[in-house]
């Protein structure tokens, strides 16, 4: 397990929160997925066996929108 | 979808095209051109329609009926029908309202921006060797030594272990006034060297250090909704699938292709999703710039409800830091007395101990080396097995049969009517010494209280372990309303279980460390203690520049955010409904809607950002980002 952080560019519209958060959560071996309207960040925890924080990367920028930063942090 | 980042990276761009192309089309009208007028428009129509459904698109992929939705039907919809004047019109107030919209949140953001910029990007880690190295604060590790050069931000948490400065502590505690740290203090990331070069033992990195653990609460708090923000997201998902079907409802039933299409673009919830959370950001933002940290929509609701004020007395309304101010010796051999006293108390990490053991090493006075186990009688003192030695409160004395004499009782009482707690020390049941120790008042709680009971609160309650006299010494220079002394940790408990049964709306401040169980119990726990030594976690506001100044503030804040958010939710439906009105009346078309709600997201953030504006009612330090730049 691992958590992922995410940065993202300036959010705005509070629709875009929940398609983010759908799309990052249709992902296999992702949970507890948090979009952080404010912030701009997406965290989540990833099984890194399934899923890997730059493919959460992808997804988000396929949607259109800009990531800055990809922060990945190894739990136990 | 590369294509789809395109048209997000230029959508400020493609904005400003439609613009200019609407503004050329209404000249060819004014000038009789329909061969640029028409054109124009609909290449207006078709720039400004991509992002809208590209926005559209990706959402309903992932099964979300958005705004953009409702937006691009109405605007083919107009299309198809010719209306490309109003396709072209609405689109482009659409992408506008947007960037206004993100540069007006980016304001209401920026409290919060500027605090994570003074987060330390690299640090200067020594290895064994001496040799130096600028590496990502990332990349350390415990136990790393940093260098810190006169001047610079402080990379990590740690402890100094060569050289000594001053430090500027204002991003943690507010408070601009640098503090002297030598070999072995603890010193924060984030934090400045004013002079002095040191060099810091990692104790923890990034998000664990203190600063990385109040920007995370920060940010979370400003993510996490109040209860009217909840509600209004949950209606805004059936919302807007209801608006469309009720569009479809009245092409139905009544024929009309642009009157349904017409519902479609005022049924838009705009103000109303970002209404409550804009207020949130904004009132939560000024509280982290003026070093308060509220928990989050719902701690700011419910502190703004708070009518009854629970306060611990040592630490909260004091400043905690004691001084003895006199000590009374009975009998013969005072060094041996005040030896073993010292010893005592320096088996305790209780203030008025320390202040005792610092006292008499002042006096020159060794505390005695050898010295019996001790046991802690709650809420009365220390005492050995056979309770031969007794240092504590008259209570403990009482309960063991001490007797005080009339010229110790003189003593006592001329300690306590200056407002001293009193510590007391008998040896074989007999009284030998009366040490008075002084506490200061916090020099703002009489201000701050008396601000705090303007602003709302009914009454002011303190709580204390201490004497009554002593108690009762400070209540009277204070508004405070009741005073309850000699309690116990779990009677203050009770105190404020008791007075939320009532029904009154509770906060409790105190330092979090012997009183977490009545932070726990108040409806609001409040965490007030010395600068960085206040327990994050427990309190639901934390209060990082321990001051009434910073109390009477974030009360004040609380109050006004949810006014705020009520205020924003009331524009909000307010302007959906006078939209009703106006399409039933006939004066409100598709452009002119969109632009009575784009105007009404405008009003909403700039209303939201009043709150941003609110001053404490003294001068508060500022934190200045260009504080780090010029270091």
């Amino acid at each position: 397990m691992a958590k992922v952080v995410l940065q993202l560019g300036e959010l705005t519209c509070p629709s875009c929160m929940t398609k983010i958060q759908k799309a990052v959560s249709n992902q296999d071996g992702v949970s507890d997925v948090k979009v952080m309207f404010n912030a701009g960040k997406v965290k989540a925890d990833i099984d890194q066996s399934k899923v890997s924080g730059e493919d959460l990367g992808k997804v988000i920028t396929e949607l259109g929108y800009e990531v800055k930063k990809i922060k990945t942090k190894e739990i136990a | 979808m590369k294509f789809n980042i395109w048209v997000q990276k230029n959508q400020n761009r493609m904005t400003a095209a439609i613009a200019i192309l609407i503004v050329i089309s209404f000249a060819a009208k004014f000038l009789h051109l329909p061969m640029v007028e028409t054109p124009a428009m609909i290449i207006a129509s078709i720039i400004g329609a991509i992002p809208v459904f590209l926005h559209a698109w990706t959402a309903l992929m992932n099964k979300v009926i958005s705004i953009e939705l409702l937006v691009t039907i109405a605007v083919i919809g107009a299309f198809v029908i010719g209306e490309y004047e109003e396709s072209a019109v609405v689109t482009f107030l659409f992408l506008f309202g947007s960037y206004l919209e993100q540069r007006t949140l980016q304001k209401t953001r920026s409290s919060v921006k500027n605090l994570t910029k003074m987060a330390p990007t690299t640090a200067e880690v020594v290895d064994e060797d001496g040799n130096v190295s600028t590496v990502d604060v990332d990349d350390v590790d415990e136990g790393d030594h940093v260098i810190v050069k006169p001047g610079g931000q402080i990379p990590v948490d740690g402890v100094i272990v060569e050289g000594k400065g001053y430090m500027n502590e204002a991003s943690i505690t507010g408070e601009s006034t640098p503090v002297e740290k030598s070999i072995g203090d603890k010193v924060f990331a984030g934090s400045l060297t004013d002079n002095g070069t040191i060099t810091v033992e990692t104790t923890s990195v990034g998000e664990d250090t203190t600063f990385g653990k109040i920007i995370e609460l920060v940010e979370e708090a400003q993510d996490s909704a109040s209860p009217a923000a909840k509600f209004i997201d949950k209606f805004a998902t059936y919302y807007t699938p209801a608006v469309l079907i009720i569009g479809i409802l009245v092409w139905i039933f009544t024929q009309d292709f642009p009157l349904a299409i017409t519902v479609l673009v005022l049924g838009c919830p705009g103000a109303l999703v970002i209404g409550a959370p804009v207020s949130n950001v904004a009132g939560i933002g000024n509280g982290a710039k003026n070093g308060i940290l509220m928990k989050g929509g719902n701690a700011v609701n419910t502190f703004s409800k708070v009518d009854t004020l629970v306060l611990d007395k040592t630490g909260t309304l004091t400043t905690g830091q004691m001084s003895v101010t006199e000590l009374t010796h009975f009998g013969s051999d005072k060094e041996s007395d005040m030896a073993l006293l010292s010893a005592v108390e320096g088996t305790s990490d209780h203030p008025l101990g320390r202040a005792i053991v610092k006292y008499i090493t002042g006096e020159n006075v060794k505390a005695a080396s050898d010295l019996p186990e001790l046991d802690t009688v709650k809420g009365q003192g220390l005492q050995s097995a056979d309770a031969d030695i007794l240092v504590g409160n008259e209570r403990l004395m009482k309960a063991n049969n001490v007797v005080i004499s009339d010229e110790a009782r003189k003593a006592m009482d001329t300690r306590v009517n200056q407002g001293d707690s009193i510590v007391l020390m008998a040896v074989n049941k007999e009284l030998k010494l009366v040490v008075g120790v002084n506490d200061q008042l916090r020099s703002d709680a009489f201000e701050g209280l008396t601000a705090l009971k303007k602003a709302g609160i009914k009454r002011v309650v303190m709580l204390t372990g201490d004497n009554k006299t002593s108690a009762q010494h400070v209540a009277d220079r204070l508004p405070i309303d009741e005073v309850h002394a000699e309690l116990l940790p779990e009677q203050k408990v009770d105190f404020v279980k008791k007075f939320t049964d009532e029904g009154h709306h509770v906060a409790f401040v105190g330092d979090g460390i012997n009183d977490s169980p009545s932070l726990a119990t108040a409806d609001i726990g409040i965490g007030m203690g010395t600068g960085t030594d206040v327990a994050i976690e427990t309190a639901d506001v934390v209060l990082v520049k321990s001051s009434f100044d910073a109390l009477a503030h974030a009360y004040v804040l609380a109050k006004k955010t949810v006014a705020n958010t009520q205020e924003n939710i009331i524009i909000a439906v307010g302007t959906v409904a006078l939209l009703l009105i106006g399409l039933l009346v006939g004066v409100i078309h598709m452009a002119s809607g969109m632009f009575v709600h784009e105007f009404s997201i405008l009003i909403v953030i700039f209303n939201a950002m009043r709150l941003l504006r609110i001053k404490s009612f003294k001068k508060a330090p500022k934190l200045d980002v260009n504080q780090v730049k010029t270091a």
